[in-house]
């Protein structure tokens, strides 16, 4: 793009220092090669595009937003044209266009924060914006606060949440000493074992096990991990990578914020895991924006880990996102790496085959990722000893709302929702419980009549609810779960990426209809029916069924 | 390689690598589409295309999905017409269409779309964006198909002089920070105006008599020449209303054009008389 046209205007010194900083880190040169894209000579440049969000983050933090000047001055140096530049920019909630107030707070409006008890925190801000849930539901009443010249950082109320490991202790094993952040600890604690049992194993019988334990995915979908491994280890194509979505935005979910926050080092390790086994030598994490703590504990514990040259055979980039829900869905998550838009992509193809970069590429949840470590350490069998049979394995479940004691739980599978709940302290306050909430906003309620309910990939399946993310939270019979419902409504519109005509005028009109005095029953069918059908992703298919939910119980 | 598969009643074949749409065509079978066109890469955004295919549980964009041997596809179920008339009514409700191709019209009649059911609904508002002498861009019809970014993109001019913006319902088509498009990498050769379907982005000549309600194509003659500029040989259709050249185009399948043109071609006829 030598003919790249840019407006006259330039970065300043403090942007111009930032963007420096950011390119002198170039990390791995990779540049999606397809029929869309002409390099046109020019491939150094544009192989440095998956910096340009990196980049945007510098620049907002060294001045509080993303200006003109900056934009162009970034856009020269990538070789990104500065409409594209500032396309990407304005599709992020926390990447400002505009000059802002010194310091905003965004505060947590969101499913578990309206139910918080405790006030807001007064903070000393020059305005206060609506945030989507942050991730801090154990702690109740969250806001980001973003500060020129510095990162976000989160407040909430000064609670303790628990971490409760349950009857067979695995993936909070560490995270329950508090957190772990030396190599030295980690090591103390078996951490690096797992590894270097993998490449005593060799790849082949590494995704062997990882199959044998028939792992399923814990961000939501539940996909079999071993067949996606054994999907991308048959590739032929030199390049691959591997890449661990932390990019928890469900409403209600926090559980990976605890493992990076407490644990960073393991999912250093399970992501080199899956690079050897699957013969990915690049691996990526993409850490939600709304985890400051958890993005820069990840960062030290990949600094210890290369440093201490254990991480022999893979490069991994840390990336953070900077507030889109959309980013969560994996191909989303892809083209916001490459540097574009978080818009997914139609599949097939999958990322297996057209990953990252269009290479064959790994995807899986943190918490998914974890369990690798456990599964290769001690084996199939021993790590299939918990559980169901159809789902093996424990589950973080994340408490929230009216329950006495929040935090994130880890049960094997199979538990009894009633005994969750019961080991949680029970409903806060001993109130009656309305309805629980199963999966998030785009999972179901659960009525208490249903408390037997197994937590199990099968038993909510037959139950018509999803696991999802893990969330379970409880709601007392003080809730309105009309207000509750639209809220969520209110979270999908606000999240939708804009790209598909059913989610991106549906989620709007589904919002309108839901706040009419008398919800029309029949465009809320027709909105379901076409978001279901004909969005594109996951957003879209999903964005009614708390709706469905709710009308089901007979609340709307 | 050829293989078999099923459209609705049909049995038919289809070279690997077709898409849905195109095998359809073929067969006489008529899929609407709306971001779909033959000169741009399928975005597979507008959802008006979408057919059933078992086996898959949402429905699938038939622009861009490759055929597979032995699927089968129904291309107008009760599923797929309610899905159709849902996109048009949710794109009617939110966005002025009355300068719209006449196919998107005929479409919104054929699958009974009530856009007045959501006449509460927000709708997008836009001011009128004339920043120089060629077009017009009155966002307040656009249907965000991307095609005009496609064809400023890599799918025709290399321009990039726009881009999708913001999020949501609020996404837009703009240039960086809003930029007056004569400070913007715009070059002016128009081709997002030749692939805009809803009449968001119109030459000037053309938004001028649509205003004044001098617009009539029932009384444009159309003339196909050469243009005379350079010697590339792009064809130009000459639209003219009362003696006057009113807008220039380059027919889609024109080997050299595939309907593009420079700013020469198509502003460049004040001279004609």
């Amino acid at each position: 793009m030598s003919d790249l046209h840019v407006g006259s205007e330039r970065a300043d010194d403090a942007e111009a220092a930032a963007i420096e900083r950011v390119l002198a880190t170039t990390g791995p040169a990779v540049a999606r090669v397809s029929a869309r894209v002409t390099l046109g000579g020019m491939q150094a440049t544009a192989s440095r595009r998956h910096l340009l969000l990196p980049g945007l983050w510098a620049l907002q933090d060294a001045v509080g937003w993303i200006s003109p000047g900056g934009l162009n001055s970034l856009c020269l140096a990538l070789g990104v044209p500065p409409a594209e530049g500032y396309g990407v920019a304005t599709f992020y909630d926390l990447l400002r266009t505009e000059r802002p107030s010194t310091t905003i707070e965004r505060r947590c409006d969101d499913l578990a924060c309206l139910l918080a008890i405790e006030p807001p925190i007064p903070t000393d801000v020059d305005a206060v914006e609506s945030s989507p849930c942050l991730g801090q539901c154990d702690r109740g009443a969250a806001s980001l606060i973003q500060t020129c010249g510095a990162p976000p950082r989160i407040e909430t109320p000064d609670r303790e949440p628990r971490v409760d490991a349950g009857p067979s202790p695995r993936l909070l094993r560490r995270a329950l000493t508090g957190a772990v952040t030396s190599l030295a600890d980690y090591r103390a604690l078996g951490g690096f074992v797992a590894l270097a049992a993998a490449r005593t194993m060799g790849a082949e019988a590494v995704v062997d096990a990882v199959t044998a334990a028939g792992l399923r995915g814990r961000g939501g979908a539940a996909f079999p991990t071993g067949a996606k491994w054994r999907a991308v280890a048959s590739e032929t194509a030199t390049e691959k990578h591997v890449v661990a979505n932390a990019d928890e935005s469900e409403p209600g979910t926090f559980k990976d914020r605890v493992l990076m926050e407490r644990d960073p080092f393991s999912l250093i390790e399970a992501l080199a895991v899956a690079g050897f086994a699957v013969g990915a030598r690049t691996g990526w994490i993409y850490v939600r924006g709304e985890y400051p703590e958890a993005y820069q504990r990840l960062v030290a514990a990949l600094d210890e880990s290369s440093a201490a040259g254990l991480l022999e055979g893979i490069t991994i980039e840390i990336r953070r996102g900077a507030g889109a829900y959309i980013c969560g869905e994996e191909t989303a998550l892809l083209e916001s790496i490459e540097g574009y838009r978080g818009e997914p992509r139609n599949k097939p193809p999958y990322p297996t085959t057209h990953g990252l970069f269009g290479a064959p590429t790994v995807i899986n949840n943190v918490e998914t990722l974890i369990n690798v470590l456990d599964i290769v350490e001690h084996g199939p069998d021993a790590w299939r000893s918990v559980g169901t049979h159809d789902s093996p394995g424990t589950r973080l479940l994340c408490l929230s709302g009216h329950v006495e004691h929040p935090g994130v739980y880890e049960r094997p599978m199979g538990v009894r929702l009633a005994d969750v709940i019961a080991e949680a302290g029970g409903v806060r306050g001993a109130r009656p419980l309305q309805a629980v909430l199963l999966g998030g906003a785009a999972g179901a309620f659960v009525h208490p009549d249903q408390r037997d309910l197994e937590l199990s990939f099968e038993a909510a399946h037959e139950a018509g609810v999803g696991l999802g993310s893990g969330v379970v939270m409880l709601f007392d019979d003080t809730v309105d779960l009309r207000a509750v419902v639209r809220r969520a409504a209110r979270f999908f519109a606000h999240e939708s990426c804009g790209q598909c005509v059913p989610c991106r005028v549906g989620t709007q009109r589904q919002v309108e209809v839901l706040t009419s005095e008398r919800p029309d029953t029949a465009l809320l069918d027709d909105l379901e029916q076409v978001m279901r059908d004909a969005s594109i992703c996951g957003l879209g298919h999903t964005a009614s069924s708390l709706v469905r939910s709710a009308r089901t119980l007979g609340v709307l | 390689m050829t293989i078999e598969l099923r459209i609705d009643d049909a049995i038919v074949t289809a070279e690997q690598g077709d898409t849905i749409r195109d095998v359809a065509a073929r067969h006489g079978v008529e899929i609407p589409t709306l971001c779909w066109a033959a000169n741009l890469t399928p975005v597979n955004v507008c959802r008006l295309c979408v057919v059933e295919v078992e086996g898959s549980r949402p429905l699938v964009p038939a622009c861009s999905r490759p055929v597979e041997a032995d699927m089968v596809v129904s291309t107008n179920s009760h599923r797929v017409r309610t899905s159709r008339r849902m996109v048009l009514e949710l794109l009617a409700s939110s966005v002025d269409l009355d300068r719209a191709e006449p196919e998107l019209l005929d479409q919104i009649e054929e699958y009974g779309a009530r856009p007045e059911r959501f006449a509460a609904g927000a709708t997008k508002h836009a001011p009128v964006k004339q920043q120089d002498e060629l077009y017009v861009r009155d966002y307040q019809r656009c249907v965000l198909c991307y095609k005009c970014v496609e064809a400023c993109g890599d799918d025709a001019q290399h321009t990039f002089a726009i881009s999708v913006a913001g999020r949501g319902f609020d996404a837009h088509i703009s240039t960086e920070f809003d930029t007056a498009l004569p400070d913007s990498a715009c070059v002016y050769c128009g081709n997002c105006i030749a692939v805009c379907p809803t009449g968001a982005l119109t030459p000037l000549t053309e938004f001028v008599r649509r205003e004044a309600g001098e617009w009539r194509p029932d009384q444009q003659s159309v003339t196909r020449t050469v243009c005379a500029f350079c010697g590339v040989g792009c064809n130009l259709d000459l639209h003219v209303q009362d003696g006057e050249v009113v807008k220039v185009t380059s027919p889609a399948d024109h080997d050299i054009t595939q309907g593009n043109l420079c700013i020469k071609g198509r502003f460049g006829w004040q001279h004609l008389r």
